[in-house]
């Protein structure tokens, strides 16, 4: 059909509503990452769009919605100091969408708004791909199709439109299920997102100063998954090593550069033979460290094992990872330890912490520098049995931050007992060194996971002693051994202020968090985590051996262009007539259509004879003529003759069509 | 195309009643195709715009024999089909025909009688056969029936349901009159008297023979195919709660030839079905969501959504 010079119907009233839902839900989540003035701008276009449906207003004149969106996007290329980009390019689709219902005349309009949404809802993958994000996809695709058929279809009850809708969407889902698995994974992104795309995450940081862990608890947001493929270690096992703290200044701890010592051992200890194996998902943190349970024995194949026995991945984890490990709960790590290594974990700095030390000293002349482990136990009597409390509030500490801590405050958080616990401990002589991490976290009883929260931030202390290797002390179950047991919330005093995220203890809160975080973790390892490798994997165990993504690729577009060629062809066979009358008379209104006379597909020949009558007098005649031949040819009992003068219409059409649209007075 | 011989009566009849009816001339020549078509025929509108007088006017015009029932409440079926009176002289029992025995039946506010006088009547037309006292009497031939009806929202009706009025083949809408033909009517008075008075423009047996060759109106399997478009979008379409009935498509098909011999010509064009349509669908199609009839821009906008195949 002529369907290219053919102008677009205007749109129906009807359809505006459909168009602003269209409008607002492809755009309104991406309120969340815009600034304040674009997304208030996108609101203001919408409602004023509205109010204009509601009115009964006319739109305003193209200029002058010009002028604003200009000035926007220029404005936008100044905020984010780039025009192309991630964020300036969502920012300027966002400000189209709002602006793109102020020009809606007719239909085709609203087809260039229903694509444009499309594109900007498939936006949102760039800042979140939750679970949530997931669902508000699928439902706001399943509008827009409602949105197309409310447009091609006319006005129908809304219920009538969604269950088309709904059923459209429930069609689609097998072959969007197929399309996921076979659909081809390229390793890496496909196109290189700008460095705006990994904002860092919450987690342990490079220093340990007083009060970082203390913030840190306050999020509930989840840090680590682990499930364990046999039974799950006891609670007072499970810590997930981080960043080794062996650098103190007197005030902040930090990671020491490597050492270049000799690769570290670590060995089962003596009558024990449990190993653990587990598989962790890992939140993005931009960090190296793994957080593998103490201590790992085998690593997964691209991570390495650091001096101080973190396993280390070789970038920072940068996007939700997974890893398997196998972990000795009962260890001996590193019986022989090189000289530069000790020495790192001995170092103090100067004239602070006098009492400390004096304190220290005391012990050593003690027990005659004889038995570590008699200091060690001095030291975690010390804070048995004296008044120490565990709270998330501590005091500011001065410049002697542990003879304050230590003698006056006693009061912290386990950052403060291990801070203060390894200073004793290097001033007895002991290597000692401060390890972060996670410590017992939370089995969702849905889907059998161990959470680890950020509120589940710990730090402990571990002293290296000659023939025993490095021993893990943590002086806070000294303290409040609850803490280790059985979890912050447990540890603390009663009336100390919560974080949210532990203070749930309504049961059926607690059930609804827990399910919840089971579908998202379900979405991470199912949707998210489909990476090549388990498509490879998915691939080999339907039997199809090892196939690249080229070959899927080539092998996928083939199929869908195949299948796109067989419609078309269906869709032209079907349009074409056998009916030689019939194509004739197409080809005449087609003729017609050039003039701008367009056959409606329901409109009879004598009722478009007539209809052309009035408009165009001048083609009066000759489609009179026409109609009456194809009349009887279609519909009576016509002769050759009567094709033959049908036929010779055409011809005139043409001829007419050919020399000039304007002299058409032949007839 | 060969024009019937028969172009003259027809014009003649529409003109006729066009004199009575002013400004009506389209509902007109539906009632005609309706009738032609051998169909029944409902007329429905508020009181006083002229439904009884286009009725009795084009029983006039026809020439036939036709008795009028004014439908109230307290009608019985007896009042309408007739009864057996005993014969002192004979000493049996003697049927007395009631109006219904007549060629055309003009049945004035049907919707005022209860549900069973309704369906006695009703029963006749489809049948057209009445069953009294176990004996089983034919009905004329030709025998319709032009009912008239108030909008069934009006107080003291009884609305006929919907497998009654599929027996009607077309229902027809009146309207208010424009400004010109309100103005002749103010001027001229009322137009009852010239209903009753208007002469018949057809000889006896005419009537048949215009009906043999409306049935006789050739139809071309494209016409077929689009009567069937039609009649599938109706059923397809979600905003009904049923789509038309194999009837409904047989009545389309009959007025759409009736419509076809009205304008002189021997072939069923998709717009003789397009203009009967309305008439033949509106009162068989139910809204589903507001549960009345389909309203006339339903019926226009569907028509526009099937394209002629």
């Amino acid at each position: 059909m002529a369907g290219a010079d053919r102008p677009s119907p205007p749109l129906e009233r009807g359809t505006v509503p459909w168009l602003l839902a269209a409008a607002l839900a492809s755009a309104a989540p991406h309120a969340l990452h815009l600034p304040p003035w674009i997304s208030a701008l996108g609101a203001v276009l919408l409602l004023w769009r509205a109010w204009l449906w509601q009115q009964e207003k006319p739109l305003p004149p193209r200029w002058l919605l010009a002028l604003p969106v200009l000035g926007a996007i220029v404005a936008i290329s100044g905020e984010y100091r780039a025009f192309f980009g991630r964020d300036a390019g969502v920012a300027v689709l966002f400000l189209l969408m709002a602006a793109k219902p102020m020009e809606m005349q007719t239909r085709r309009d609203a087809i260039a708004l229903v694509m444009l949404a499309y594109f900007l809802l498939l936006t949102l993958f760039f800042y979140a791909q939750t679970l949530l994000v997931g669902a508000w996809m699928v439902a706001t695709a399943t509008l827009l199709s409602a949105v197309l058929i409310r447009v091609h279809g006319g006005a129908q009850p809304a219920r009538a439109i969604a269950a088309l809708a709904a059923r459209l969407s429930l069609q689609a889902l097998p072959l969007a299920l197929l399309l996921f698995v076979i659909f081809p994974r390229v390793s890496g992104p496909l196109w290189g997102l700008p460095q705006d795309a990994f904002t860092a995450g919450v987690g342990l940081s490079e220093r340990m100063s007083p009060g970082s862990f203390s913030s840190l608890i306050q999020s509930g947001a989840i840090a680590l998954r682990v499930r364990f493929a046999g039974e799950v270690p006891r609670q007072d096992e499970r810590y997930f090593r981080g960043p080794v703290f062996e650098n103190y200044d007197g005030r902040t701890w930090t990671m020491a550069p490597d050492a270049g010592a000799p690769p570290p051992r670590i060995e089962l200890a003596a009558g024990s033979r449990r190993a653990i194996d587990y598989e962790t998902t890992l939140e993005a943190h931009n960090q190296r460290w793994l957080l593998a349970l103490d201590m790992p024995l085998v690593l997964p194949a691209d991570a390495v094992l650091g001096e101080s026995f973190a396993a280390l991945a070789r970038e920072p984890v940068r996007q939700r990872a997974r890893f398997s490990f196998t972990s000795a709960p009962a260890f001996v790590a590193n019986r022989e330890e090189s000289g530069r290594m000790l020495l790192r974990s001995l170092q103090l700095p100067g004239n602070v912490n006098p009492r400390a030390r004096a304190l220290a000293s005391g012990w050593v002349a003690e027990s005659g520098g004889q038995a570590p482990e008699r200091i060690v136990e001095r030291a975690l009597a010390l804070f048995r049995e004296e008044p120490f409390a565990y709270t998330l509030q501590p005091p500011l500490l001065g410049r002697d931050a542990v003879d304050d801590f230590l003698f006056s405050s006693r009061r912290g958080f386990c950052e403060h007992y291990a801070s203060a616990f390894v200073f004793l401990m290097r001033a007895a002589g002991i290597p000692a060194r401060v390890v972060g991490g996670y410590q017992g976290g939370e089995i969702n009883p849905v889907d059998g996971y161990l959470v680890l929260r950020q509120s589940d931030a710990h730090a402990w202390a571990e002293v290296w002693i000659r023939g025993r290797g490095w021993l893990r002390v943590d002086p806070t179950a000294a303290v409040a051994p609850s803490r280790i047991e059985r979890g912050v919330a447990a540890a603390l005093p009663v009336g100390d202020a919560l974080p949210l995220a532990l203070r749930i203890d309504a049961p059926w809160l607690r059930a609804l968090r827990d399910r919840w975080e089971a579908s998202n973790n379900a979405w991470n390892q199912w949707v998210l985590g489909y990476s090549p490798e388990r498509q490879r994997s998915t691939f080999a165990r339907l039997g199809l051996g090892e196939v690249d993504w080229r070959p899927l690729a080539i092998a996928l577009s083939a199929t869908a262009g195949m299948v796109l060629l067989a419609l078309a062809a269906a869709a032209f066979l079907r349009q074409r007539p056998r009916d030689p009358a019939e194509r004739a008379w197409q080809r005449f209104c087609r003729r017609l259509a050039a003039h701008g006379v367009i056959r409606a597909g329901w409109e009879g020949p004598l009722a478009f004879a007539e209809r052309v009558a009035r408009e165009r007098p001048q083609l009066a005649r000759l489609t009179r003529d026409a109609a009456g031949h194809y009349a009887l040819l279609r519909y009576g009992k016509g002769t050759p003759e009567d094709l033959l003068q049908l036929r010779r219409c055409v011809r005139r059409a043409n001829r007419m069509h050919w020399r000039s649209p304007m002299n058409e007075d032949e007839a | 195309m060969n024009p019937p011989d028969q172009e003259v009566p027809i014009a003649t009849i529409l003109s006729a009643v066009n004199r009575v009816i002013l400004g009506k001339e389209h509902e007109i020549r539906l009632a005609l195709a309706c009738l032609l078509a051998r169909g029944h025929l409902l007329i429905e509108d508020l009181p006083g715009v002229g439904k009884t007088t286009l009725a009795h006017a084009l029983a006039a015009v026809l020439g036939m024999r036709f008795a009028r029932i004014q439908f109230t409440s307290d009608l019985l079926p007896a009042d309408i089909i007739g009864v057996s009176v005993f014969d002192r002289e004979r000493a049996s029992f003697r049927f007395v025909p009631g109006p219904i025995f007549a060629h055309v039946v003009l049945a004035d506010e049907i919707n005022r009688a209860t549900p069973k006088t309704q369906s006695a009547l009703l029963e006749a037309m489809e049948e057209h056969q009445v069953t009294s006292e176990g004996e089983t009497r034919p009905m004329p031939e030709p025998f319709f029936v032009i009912a008239t009806q108030n909008p069934s929202h009006h107080i003291g009706a009884f609305p006929l349901p919907e497998s009654q009025l599929d027996r009607f083949m077309m229902r027809i809408e009146l309207g208010y009159p424009d400004r010109a033909a309100e103005r002749a009517l103010l001027e001229s008075g009322g137009r009852r008297d010239q209903a009753v008075n208007i002469g018949a423009c057809l000889a006896p047996g005419m009537l048949l023979t215009l009906q043999l060759r409306a049935a006789e109106v050739h139809v071309a399997p494209a016409l077929l195919d689009y009567v069937q478009a039609l009649v599938a979008a109706t059923r397809d379409d979600p905003r009904f709660v049923h789509g038309l009935s194999p009837r409904a498509a047989l009545a389309l098909l009959a007025a759409a030839r009736a419509w076809a011999l009205i304008d002189g010509r021997a072939l069923v064009l998709p717009e003789d079905v397009q203009a009967v349509f309305p008439g033949v669908a509106r009162h068989r199609l139910r809204l589903a969501q507001k549960g009345i009839g389909a309203g006339a821009d339903d019926i226009a906008e569907l028509i526009q959504r099937v394209a002629l195949p």
